[in-house]
């Protein structure tokens, strides 16, 4: 694929961590050398312990484009060996390693560039939202005429990712448009009580597939399993859809 | 529990080994002819290795062992690859 | 690469004497999988082994539950740096199995569900070196963990204790299994480091 960033190994120094939800971390890196990247990609982030061994894991970029700044999000898993220490021991100053850009596959490029203009929807499931808002945002980055719809999974109102800034890019002329499925609890007087997405769910709140949108769906395995296993009950076309497994059940 | 991950993953460990991004590129599969980008293969990471499954009929398509210092990089479940450029 | 990532240790990690070169202590069971878990009832399940001659020697579930059952207490080693001590099982040795065996090859495939193999001289399976487990722990072995039953040879690296067993294979010559043809040691002895080629 032509124009795609080269990847390689850089260091990272971190700008900054905030919280992002009660159980996320919003990481701002500055990675020497980092060539950009597209909308979709990842990195590989290898952390290295003073006997030498070491720990590598996949994290989906939440920003685009040129320069160094790279944002990701992580959420974190209580018996997990990498993400507690990304969402609760990492701080500005602190240096990573980290491989990339990643992945050529599970990317969006605005229009102009693909000449593609069938809608795009997108599926996350709690972290999986990742790559997406930075599909989303590079969308409305763009003024891209593409028709998006996300949907997006999360446990509680508190578990939303990027709440702040979900509004101004509905707002942007990219057209865009979000359905939140609330699976633990939900905000008060919400027409729906909080439970799994269902194949009914899914129906009402995608593009059809009768108008061939491209789809991304993003979250745990389990979750992308389900879900796209749907999509083709529902008439979308294998190839039209694109997944991210994170793991996990 | 652990669970397969998409061939996406496979972009990191296998940029050392290749000039382009391969998770783009096209595979058939020997046991089924299943042609399809190696990003739709299915993934099962361990420490001992990473092996790629055939999304259709679960078939081992690719194995590869790294050490950090070596690696081996086994396709013989591809019958060919095809690169688009 | 001297990069050293300030405030990671990584998941608790214990160096002892008891251990080969290179292991460290877990306390959990780590899971190694090279693909999906097979499901397999007992009522499918046999246990095959299948000699030079084509002859093959054969137990379902009820048989094998029938031959002489050991509780096993053993270390065990695996290639990815983890080692567990005195780990209890309880199966059928493979002394017992192979007691009516007429083979002249020194040399064995391990076979599983799912299509996994690894190879074992023979050597290494008789004398009370190994096993086909059904319990781990005072349970039925869970699946993640190769049950219904899997072969233990607890003085080789444990990917050579092939999960979901279903049979052996006498073989001429020592032919790679799975991980052997992917860079993996032939014999894999744990004391002698033996990793990869
Ligand atoms: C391409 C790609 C992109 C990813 N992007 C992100 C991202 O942007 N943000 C993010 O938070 N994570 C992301 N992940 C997941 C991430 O790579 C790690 O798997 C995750 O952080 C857990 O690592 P750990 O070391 O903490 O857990 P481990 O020590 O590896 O695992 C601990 C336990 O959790 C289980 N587990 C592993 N992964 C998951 C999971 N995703 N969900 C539920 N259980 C799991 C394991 O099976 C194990 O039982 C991505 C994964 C991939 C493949
Ligand atoms: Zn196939």
């Amino acid at each position: 694929m032509s124009g795609m960033p080269r990847p390689g190994w850089h260091v990272a120094t971190v700008a900054a961590t905030r919280r992002e939800t009660p159980n996320a971390t919003r990481i701002e890196l500055d990675v020497d050398g980092w060539p950009g990247n597209e909308a979709g990609q990842h990195l590989d982030v290898r952390l290295t312990a003073p006997d030498g061994y070491t720990a590598t894991r996949s994290y989906s970029i939440a920003s685009s484009g040129e320069g160094s700044r790279v944002v990701l999000a992580v959420d974190k898993l209580p018996d997990g060996e990498v993400s507690p220490y990304l969402v609760d021991e990492l701080r500005a100053g602190d240096r990573l390693e980290v491989h990339g850009p990643l992945g050529a596959f599970f990317i969006w490029r605005p229009a102009a560039v693909t000449d593609d203009a069938r809608p795009v929807q997108l599926i996350a499931g709690g972290s999986g939202v990742v790559p997406l808002f930075a599909m989303a945002h590079a969308h409305a980055a763009a003024a891209d005429p593409t028709p998006f719809r996300l949907l997006y999974s999360v446990r509680t109102p508190d578990d939303v990712y990027f709440a702040s800034e979900w509004a101004a890019l509905a707002a942007a002329s990219a057209p865009l448009r979000l359905d939140l499925v609330y699976t633990r609890r939900t905000p008060d007087g919400w027409s729906a009580p909080p439970g799994r997405i269902t194949r009914d769910a899914l129906e009402a709140a995608a593009v059809p597939a009768a108008e061939r949108p491209r789809v991304f769906v993003c979250g745990s395995t389990g979750f992308v399993e389900r879900v796209a296993d749907w999509l083709v009950e529902l008439g979308h076309e294998p190839r039209d859809i694109r997944t991210e497994r994170y793991g996990g059940t | 529990m652990t669970s397969h991950l998409d061939g996406n993953a496979l972009a990191g460990p296998l940029a050392d080994f290749f000039s382009f991004d391969i998770t783009t590129a096209t595979g058939r599969c020997k046991a089924c002819g299943t042609v399809a980008e190696l990003a739709r293969a299915m993934v099962y990471v361990s420490g001992a290795g990473t092996v790629v499954r055939c999304a259709t009929c679960d078939h081992v398509l690719a194995v590869l062992v790294d050490t950090g210092e070596r690696a081996w990089i086994d396709l013989a479940g591809v019958s060919a690859i095809e690169v688009r450029r | 690469m001297s990069f050293i990532t300030r405030g990671f240790t990584g998941r608790g990690r214990e160096r002892d004497d008891r251990l080969p070169p290179g292991q460290t202590l877990v306390g959990d069971f780590p899971v190694l999988s090279a693909g999906p878990t097979p499901d397999i009832d007992t009522a499918d399940w046999a246990f095959t082994i299948r000699t030079e001659s084509g002859t093959e020697h054969s137990w379902n579930w009820d048989e094998f539950m029938a031959l002489p059952i050991e509780d096993v207490t053993t270390d065990i080693h695996c290639v990815t740096h983890w080692s567990k001590l005195g780990t209890g099982w309880r199966g059928v040795s493979l002394d017992t199995l192979f007691a009516d065996v007429d083979t002249e090859l020194e040399y064995t495939m391990a076979h599983s569900y799912g299509g996994y193999t690894t190879n074992v001289p023979l050597d290494d399976l008789l004398d009370g070196k190994a096993w086909v487990a059904f319990e781990y722990d005072g349970e039925p072995l869970d699946p993640e963990h190769g049950g219904p039953a899997r072969l233990l040879v607890p003085h080789l690296y444990f990917w050579k204790s092939a999960k979901w067993v279903r049979g052996l294979e006498m073989m001429a010559d020592d032919e790679p299994g799975f991980w052997e043809q992917n860079g993996y040691h032939l014999r894999g002895d744990p004391w002698k480091e033996e990793r990869y080629w």
